[in-house]
């Protein structure tokens, strides 16, 4: 019945006077030969929560992968477009790609801490690359990004301990404060709560509450419900393309594609 | 492959037909089954009989030389005066090894580190097959070709300006360099046990999850980095394993090193120099089995020698099997996965 | 919580050392590049020297005729070598094949269970262990009982080096046969035994053969196991017992040989074991690997489709 996306042009209401933290253009992307993103453009607003909804392999994990350049870290991956951050070219030949992956964290769909390392080292350790020895810098670095992730009370005690010694919500909260402690400008979360049971991932979901003040946040979930709560704007993709995108209330209770009603509808999924 | 298995196709009078299937009879399930367990045990039965025969084929030299066989320096093979230490063999086998793995750990590391992290797509499998051939090289022709060809090489370019640089006073570099001698034996030692080493560690490596490796990246690292954060330690143990695994096998490489070493008898075995002729338990066995009359202490000797060798290696090969064992097992088992 | 104006202050303390880093990562790249290289080197000196200098040697009666005398102006040939090398391998494949694939059946059918584990893991240490200690050990079974060198004996020990290979190679060949074909098997009320005689077998057969090949290349080139078992010789097979000949073998005597035209041989010998050696391995990864390629890239798709 919906083979195929039927393309909607997509407005956007958002005033252009606003200046948008993180700008994709025109990207597509494949791997294997496959193309998962075709030709998506969106702008992610400051201090802001941007979900992307779709069914599964609708490419919008790949999609997010591109805004880091970790994308190209996939076997046989192709990627055409331009991710501007602050106006400047992620993509551009003449930076690094590890210089702007420092500014952009992410947080993946599972639960990945270091496991050999404790948790006072999980955090750390991206500063460490990034030069800090410090040890009061660190300290102060680990224990505000800990509570930011609202994990200190439960191991402030305990530092030394190996992360892996932690349930799967903590961990998940471990991996965010190592992507905060980098400082980032701009958080990546690949279904962050996907393995995670509804405790943990309410947790979560207050978290990015907080998070929000500060950065900006781009989420992907295929909880819609999970959308709603969190998110001030949603991207909603299907088969590679970006069918709508807008504000969260406008997606979820006015949709104007038929098939982002049916998807918000549950008829799909 | 399922016709094997019809038996007949009966036409039935509806005009239909019935397949008959050979099922086989639940008495050939049982044969069958201790057949195949029958097989293998076979391997512990030939772990046990090598054990055993070693014993009672040496029990001679024991009982003449008692722990003097382990820790003994003579070996005189004239009738009557005859003795035997195997302690100078010991510590050609170690020295050997040790010197070959000093070698070729790091090398192995580093392909393996190319082939699973850093190697283009298309190189991988040529590169990773080329690795193997260097295992199916025959030990014998590795023989040949140091002795006929490398051998020079290494006198001409290594041993001689080493030795004319430090002399005889230097203990390591002391004697003239012939060619065949302990450096000459361990590094085409070291070539030979490259492809174990690289291709186990390769594979451990590859066992590493990529998450571990994005965690690595997302925090800004570099190739190397991510190497050395998300790769190295989430596979250490592993990498143990393959390394004792090489040592297994350098200890107990016989031809390449027989025609390699030298091949002196006794305490100047005992090795000092790099450019000393030396000899291992293998190495030993080798030369010594055809001169050695049946039923004397001298073939009991090498028996001996032999049981030795069979205590070190599956002592070297248990430790290695059961870290790699235990990798695999935890990668199976992560919380990650 | 850590505030904007705290943050300012952490990123004053990164340095900016991306460009160390980036020069150390090429550095860490080269090194292991060249790591690479010289492993390789190695590899192509002895192919290159090997065919260079064997390649002369070859004629047919360097390949049919009986060794010479030592030090004699007629350096003869290595015919008894080459015989007998084919027949140990025939007859230790007859020995440790058998054996071997029913132990790998064992392994993977029945051997979920402690017993089981502790014969995969004897098997995985006999695989890397020192084949002289198996030639001392068939010497003091087989030819101190005897009495004789024999091709029995040699063939014997090399089926004990072959069989771990065989077992291991069996054993992870079944286990990637899906559990819904033995399924199927059974559903049509089909005996355990036929159903991994037949179904599971065929479908293994790559794997198994793969195997076979491989194990048959590694005794090609054993040579320390025969030095015990089968002595040398420089005559063809006369009889059931008795020293006989092989090409590693003769490789290694005429290696120590003060002649020219004894290494001329040496050479010679070392391009036939070669070539068969090599010809195995290439020829199974070639056409495993494309196989292996083939299922994969079928599996992917079948998983895109869901």
């Amino acid at each position: 019945m919906m083979e195929t996306a039927t393309k909607v042009p997509i407005k956007v209401n958002f005033t252009e006077d606003i200046k948008y933290k993180l700008v994709a253009e025109n990207i597509s992307a494949s791997y294997d030969g496959i193309v998962t993103v075709k030709n998506v453009s969106m702008k992610f607003r400051d201090r802001a929560v941007t979900a992307l909804i779709g069914p599964s392999g609708c490419g919008k994990t790949t999609f997010l992968r591109c805004l880091n350049r970790m994308h190209e870290l996939t076997k046989n991956a192709t990627l055409t477009g331009k991710v501007l951050l602050d106006g400047e070219d992620l993509y551009s030949n003449k930076v690094d790609p590890i210089i702007n992956r420092r500014k952009i964290g992410m947080v993946f769909q599972k639960p990945n801490p270091f496991p050999t390392m404790s948790i006072y080292d999980n955090v750390a350790c991206g500063l460490r690359l990034n030069g800090v020895k410090d040890k009061k810098i660190l300290d102060e670095v680990v224990e505000g990004c800990l509570k930011m992730a609202s994990l200190w009370n439960e191991v402030k005690g305990d530092l030394k301990k190996p992360g892996m010694s932690l349930s799967g919500g903590q961990q998940q909260r471990l991996c965010i404060a190592r992507a905060l402690a980098i400082q980032p400008e701009v958080l990546l979360m690949d279904e962050p709560a996907s393995a995670l049971d509804p405790i943990a991932t309410q947790k979560i979901e207050e978290m990015i509450q907080e998070l929000k003040k500060e950065y900006t946040i781009i989420i992907v979930t295929h909880n819609m419900q999970q959308a709603t709560r969190v998110s001030d704007y949603t991207g909603f993709m299907y088969l590679g393309d970006l069918v709508e995108f807008g504000e969260t209330k406008q997606i979820f209770e006015n949709p104007r594609n038929e098939i982002t009603a049916k998807y918000v509808q549950g008829q799909f999924g | 492959m399922v016709d094997s298995l019809i038996s007949g196709i009966i036409p039935l009078k509806n005009g239909m037909m019935a397949i008959k299937m050979k099922k086989g009879s639940s008495h050939m399930d049982k044969i069958f089954k201790y057949v195949a367990i029958g097989a293998g045990t076979y391997i512990i039965a030939l772990v046990v009989m090598i054990v055993v025969n070693l014993s009672t084929g040496s029990a001679q030299v024991w009982q003449q030389e008692g722990i003097g066989f382990l820790t003994g320096s003579d070996w005189n093979s004239v009738e009557g005066r005859e003795s035997y230490g195997a302690f100078p063999y010991i510590m050609g086998t170690l020295v050997n090894a040790g010197i070959a793995m000093m070698i070729s750990v790091p090398l192995s590391f580093g392909i393996a580190m190319f082939l699973s992290e850093l190697s283009p797509r298309l190189l991988r499998t040529p590169l990773a097959m080329v690795i193997e051939l260097l295992a199916a090289v025959p030990s014998v022709v590795y023989g040949l070709w140091g002795l006929l060809v490398f051998r020079t090489y290494i006198q001409d370019w290594i041993e001689t300006p080493l030795h004319n640089l430090f002399g005889d006073q230097s203990i390591i570099f002391a004697g003239t360099p012939f060619g065949l001698d302990i450096l000459t034996a361990s590094i085409v030692l070291a070539i030979m046990i490259v492809p174990t080493i690289a291709s186990i560690s390769r594979e451990i490596m590859l066992a590493v999850p990529n998450s571990q490796r994005e965690a690595a990246y997302m925090l800004g690292a570099t190739k190397w980095e991510a190497f050395r954060i998300a790769v190295l330690p989430y596979s250490k143990s592993g990498l143990i394993g393959a390394v004792i695994l090489g040592l297994g096998r350098a200890v107990g490489e016989t031809m390449a090193v027989t025609m390699l070493i030298g091949n002196t008898t006794g305490a100047a075995a005992i090795p000092t120099s790099l450019f000393q002729p030396s000899q291992t338990l293998a190495s030993i066995m080798a030369n010594e089995f055809a001169e050695a009359s049946q039923g004397g202490l001298h073939l009991a000797a090498l028996v001996g020698i032999g049981l030795i060798l069979f205590l070190i290696a599956f002592l070297i090969n248990v430790v290695a099997h059961l870290l790699v064992a235990r990798v695999v097992k935890s990668h199976e088992g992560a919380v990650l996965a | 919580m850590i505030t904007p104006e705290q943050r300012a202050e952490f990123r004053k303390h990164f340095r900016y050392n991306v460009g160390r880093r980036l020069v150390l990562d090429k550095i860490v790249k080269g090194i292991v590049f060249a790591c690479v290289m010289i492993a390789i080197i190695p590899l192509i000196a002895i192919l290159v020297n090997v065919f260079s200098n064997g390649a002369g040697a070859l004629t047919w009666e360097f390949l049919t005729t009986v060794p010479g005398a030592v030090g004699s102006d007629d350096p003869g040939g290595i015919g008894p070598a080459i015989q007998g090398t084919i027949v140990i391998i025939g007859l230790s494949s007859l020995m440790g094949v058998p054996i071997g694939v029913m132990g790998g059946i064992f392994l993977s059918e029945y051997g979920n269970n402690r017993y089981g584990r502790t014969i995969r893991f004897l098997n995985d240490v006999m695989a890397e262990f020192p084949t002289i200690v198996i030639g001392v050990f068939v010497f003091v079974l087989v030819v101190l009982t005897i009495g004789d060198f024999s091709m029995w004996a040699g063939s014997f020990a090399l089926s004990i080096v072959m069989l771990p290979i065989v077992m291991r190679t069996t054993e992870e060949s079944l286990k990637l046969v899906p559990v819904t074909y033995r399924e199927a098997g059974y559903a049509l009320g089909i005996r355990r035994w036929r159903v991994i005689m037949t179904i599971v077998l065929s479908g293994a057969k790559n794997g198994l053969i793969t195997g076979i090949l491989l194990s048959v290349a590694r005794i090609a080139g054993e040579t320390a196991p025969l030095v015990f078992t089968i002595l040398g010789s420089s005559q063809f097979i006369s009889g059931l017992s008795g020293p006989i000949d092989a090409l590693p073998l003769r490789i290694w005597r005429l290696s120590s040989l003060p002649y020219d035209s004894a290494v001329t041989q040496g050479w010679g010998g070392a391009f036939i074991l070669i070539i068969m050696v090599l010809s195995i391995n290439i020829g199974v990864r070639y056409i495993f690997l494309r196989n292996k390629e083939k299922t994969f890239i079928k599996f992917r798709k079948q998983g895109r489709m869901s």
